[in-house]
């Protein structure tokens, strides 16, 4: 019997395309960031209001994720933003290869920043790095406040984290959320986590949002 | 289903090596809390992945990885329970998480002669 040690990672193919993209977004001075969250959290009406609210200020294109239809490209679309639709025919997550050839269809040059709006879901995509400065990590209240203690990874993985829809605790829903616990327990995976409690309906806390964004860029 | 993924590259490596060395029939990987790996949903995508190719009907070993932490208050070097994180010693909740271990292909073995031997074997041609 032969025993080869072998000490290879195994995701090393998709960690090659992410080392591309990566420097591929560097020649072209885009920031990119790589959102994650449950289906239904708000991601799209997140990045809708966004490039809306800074149109003239940031110039923005976005990478879509979805198992099936462009519904979502053609909503960031609306908006005049650049967007590729990325179909993955029932795949958890998006793989840097993808991504690679989505970014090679956008407009790189006219672009401050990438978003990618991965499949929605909150364990596949945390393991698949896409050549991106950082993941942000959405949440909406109605999910409940239990979601960074049972999923922690991608809590303990992401720059920051968006409370999506917090319209609806002030606005008389019989919702049980307690922001404060999902800020100790996000908090408690990783110190540097940055948390933006925020409507992308009504609009509430989405200054802070873009301050941050804003930052990224070295924008003030 | 990121074991699919997972299971797809194991398989890609195995039988790259196998060109190397053989007929495999034990591999050992291992991956850290953060990347939640199923043992049984990795098994399953590994066995289903590799028929037809020289990893059919290997074994596959997946060993876990704890995640490891230090308390900021009484500096204790502790394994995290994610679910109920606290330091063992001082009970404090604050503290920093080491990096989570990376999904490793770390051993293979295959059938037949030892590599030194074959080539002790190839060194010396029909002397026997």
């Amino acid at each position: 019997m032969t025993k080869v040690n072998v000490g290879r990672k195994i995701l090393d193919a998709n960690e090659k395309y992410a080392l591309r993209n990566s420097e591929l977004l560097a020649q072209h001075r885009n920031r990119c960031f790589n959102m994650i969250s449950s289906p239904g959290s708000g991601k799209t009406t997140l990045l809708v209001r966004t490039i809306s609210d800074l149109t003239g200020s940031v110039r923005i294109g976005v990478i879509e994720g979805d198992i099936r239809t462009d519904l979502d490209a053609r909503r960031i679309r609306a908006t005049n933003a650049p967007a590729i639709q990325i179909i993955t025919e029932g795949a958890c997550h998006l793989s840097a290869a993808q991504v690679n050839g989505a970014l090679k269809k956008l407009p790189l040059d006219n672009l401050e920043m990438i978003f990618i709006e991965n499949v929605g879901n909150l364990v596949c995509p945390s393991s698949f790095e896409l050549g991106e400065d950082g993941k942000i990590v959405v949440l909406s209240v109605a999910e409940g406040d239990d979601k960074p203690a049972k999923y922690p990874g991608i809590f303990a993985k992401s720059k920051a984290l968006l409370v999506n829809k917090i319209d609806l605790l002030t606005g008389g829903a019989l919702i049980d959320f307690d922001l404060e616990r999902v800020r100790a327990d996000a908090r408690r995976l990783n110190k540097s986590i940055e948390i933006f409690p925020v409507s992308a309906k009504t609009g509430e806390g989405m200054s802070a949002w873009y301050g941050w964004l804003h930052g990224q860029l070295g924008k003030a | 289903m990121h074991e699919m993924a997972m299971a797809q590259s194991l398989v890609a490596a195995i039988s790259e090596e196998a060109r190397k060395h053989g007929k495999p029939i034990r591999a050992k990987m291992s991956c850290g809390m953060l990347n939640v790996v199923n043992d049984d949903v990795l098994s399953f995508a590994f066995e289903a992945v590799a028929r037809g190719t020289p990893c059919e009907g290997m074994q596959l070993l997946i060993e876990h990885k704890p995640l490891q932490a230090k308390c900021r208050a009484c500096k204790r070097v502790f394994t995290v329970d994610l679910s109920s994180a606290k330091c063992p010693d001082c009970a404090a909740d604050d503290f920093e998480l080491f990096p989570d271990a990376p999904l490793l292909l770390e051993q293979i073995e295959f059938e037949g002669i030892d590599d030194d031997e074959g080539e002790r074997r190839q060194e010396n041609p029909g002397r026997e």
